[in-house]
């Protein structure tokens, strides 16, 4: 799939980046190809770097404003400006934006697109410098350490040595714990939203599916499917699954219920007879015009390879002994896929550490995209814990 | 710090200054913030409430939603100066797990409970026929949230049998202090400073 860059920037949005003057290293829909290499957790070593990344607000003197806004499965770098592929507005500019927790006036806030990605960081649709082709099936096999040591790379590209906060949800979640982890020294606050501190089985097995789908579909054909036809029919069913555990049951309920899609029977085939089974085939179809494939086969596998406290004899607790980084987690109580007892497990192992803390379980009838909507109290949360960081 | 309940007025005043605190069903934070404030401590919270924690959280505090009957297990021995438990003991299922968890956490604790022996409840119950219902606790017997009544007598002797040493102890009529005569019978609250020994 050839991804067509279009640089349509609103002029909100363009207004909301305040551009530092002549530095052309910050600002909105920016490259940089750095020279590496990223050690990578398989033991290999991956080189050039290939960054696609963001940045709105101006990093103030002392370099003490800066927040990385660290993205999930299927996101990207177009945080709070609209994306150049769908046109819609920045998937988190309920919390990112004037007036909201993370504010452009106050903050120097970059999000960059993760490695294994397809929004411009090297992924397997990059062109492999060493064979003019893309990568495809040759990229090498990322984890969640591998993503935070390439952004690693970026800041200190952009000479930021220490944030003053790292912040995800879902997978920005894990890597806002690992960017706490594997650099207490280079983060001081982190906020982790409907997050967990490993892929458990049944994290795994949602994740299998949808790979089995993509590679099930012969359009696949091994990964070496660019500049042909993409196997979309398999993204679109691993999208499909996937999108269920996004949701709630009773949220599923609310919404759809068993009404009938434009219809007032059953037709006794198997055409999209519920409203649900149509939103869920639109969900897929829409999905395959923005993502790459194959990079859906290296993040879901990036996320079951995560288990922060794998490299800590098991013992989470040693993944942040003497921690000085402040932590605040959020769940939602009817998000199933990172459930509310994950972040506790994260919290006990805080408290065990001796580190700052905070955590709420939060109501929504969302599921786990709560954190994507509308959720005042969160928002309320995030600033008052940022805001308290701040002033110290 | 005027604002505060008068036994947290009485905790925030013992308190060390720059000592590490846990406070243990801190609601919104209140005698925290006044502990940062004042004392320059390092305060922690636990709350069972979320609208509560996410106050606490926007004071700037850190505070973790949690239940005491189950999350203070995870804390290490002693690794706060104080645990502090302001009228929240009488509402866990099990107090005296609770109590045992309070003395191995901090190296010592605050515990406040209102007297379930004052003269006014015994009244009521001996006259009325009916479980009490008074300023200190107003709500009925189906919709309590004080599911363990105790009273000082049973909180002294609780703390004999578990070599539970008494440092200090502070007693309330109203938001009045009154000295430890007849504290049982005429005292609304009490606040004790407890060690393990």
């Amino acid at each position: 799939m050839v991804l067509l860059r279009v640089s349509v920037v609103s002029r909100e949005t363009a207004d909301m980046a305040m551009y530092m003057d002549g530095d052309t290293r910050f600002g909105l829909d920016k490259k940089a190809q750095l020279l590496g290499p990223v050690k990578l957790d398989s033991g290999a070593e991956f080189a050039p770097v290939e960054f696609a990344y963001e940045t709105y607000g101006t990093l103030n003197p002392d370099k003490s404003n800066a927040i990385l806004i660290c993205h999930a499965l299927t996101g990207d770098q177009y945080v709070a400006s609209k994306h150049p592929l769908t046109g819609k507005a920045g998937w988190w500019t309920r919390m990112v934006g004037p007036d909201k927790p993370i504010d452009p006036a106050r903050h120097c806030i970059i999000s960059i697109n993760v490695m294994g990605s397809c929004m411009g960081s090297s992924g397997p649709a990059s062109l492999d410098p060493a064979t003019s082709a893309p990568y495809a099936m040759s990229f090498p096999v990322i984890t969640i350490a591998d993503m935070v040591r390439a952004q690693a790379l970026l800041l200190d590209h952009l000479g930021i040595e220490v944030l003053e906060a790292v912040v995800g949800g879902s997978m920005g979640g894990m890597q806002a714990l690992s960017w706490a982890a594997l650099y207490p020294e280079r983060v001081r606050s982190a906020v982790v939203i409907a997050s967990t501190a490993r892929h458990s089985a049944q994290n795994i097995a949602f994740h299998e599916v949808g790979r089995q789908a993509i590679m099930a579909d012969p359009r696949w054909n091994n990964g070496a499917y660019y500049g042909r036809e993409a196997p979309v029919a398999g993204l679109a069913v691993a999208r499909m699954a996937a999108h269920i555990t996004y949701l709630s049951e009773a949220g599923l309920t609310e919404k759809f219920g068993r009404r009938l899609q434009n219809r007032d029977a059953k037709s006794f085939g198997f055409d999209a007879d519920f409203q649900v089974e149509s939103y869920l085939r639109y969900q897929g179809l829409s999905f395959v015009d923005r993502f790459d494939a194959n990079s859906y086969l290296y993040i879901t596998r990036a996320m079951d390879y995560f288990d922060l406290a794998e490299p800590h004899d098991g013992v989470l607790a040693k993944a942040f002994a003497g921690t000085k980084t402040r932590f605040c987690l959020i769940s939602f109580d009817s998000d199933w896929l990172y459930p509310t007892a994950e972040s506790r497990c994260i919290v006990h192992a805080l408290n065990a550490a001796g580190a700052a803390a905070s955590f709420v379980e939060l109501s929504s009838p969302f599921g786990h995209d709560a954190f994507l909507l509308d959720a005042p109290e969160m928002n309320r949360t995030v600033d008052g814990f940022l805001r308290a960081g701040e002033s110290r | 710090m005027t604002a505060l309940r008068p036994d947290l007025a009485i905790i925030a005043r013992e308190v060390r200054a720059n000592a590490r605190i846990l406070d243990v069903g801190c609601g919104d934070g209140l005698l925290m913030a006044a502990l940062r404030d004042t004392k320059n401590v390092d305060a922690r919270g636990m709350e069972l409430d979320a609208r509560d924690v996410a106050t606490a959280v926007a004071r700037g505090l850190s505070v973790v939603q949690g239940d005491a009957d189950v999350d203070l297990a995870n804390y290490p021995d002693g690794s706060f100066d104080y645990a502090i438990l302001s009228q929240t003991l009488q509402t866990t299922k099990r107090p005296d797990l609770v109590l045992d968890h309070l003395v191995r956490i901090g190296r010592q604790a605050f515990v406040s409970f209102p007297n379930f022996a004052q003269w006014r409840i015994r009244f009521a119950h001996m006259f009325g026929g009916r479980m009490p219902v008074t300023e200190q606790l107003p709500h009925r017997w189906y919709d309590t949230p004080n599911i363990h009544h105790v009273t000082i007598d049973d909180f002294r002797s609780f703390l004999d049998e578990r070599n539970i040493r008494i440092e200090g102890q502070w007693f309330l009529s109203g938001d009045k202090p009154r000295n430890e005569r007849l504290a049982n019978l005429l005292a609304q609250h009490a606040v004790f400073l407890l060690r393990r020994d």
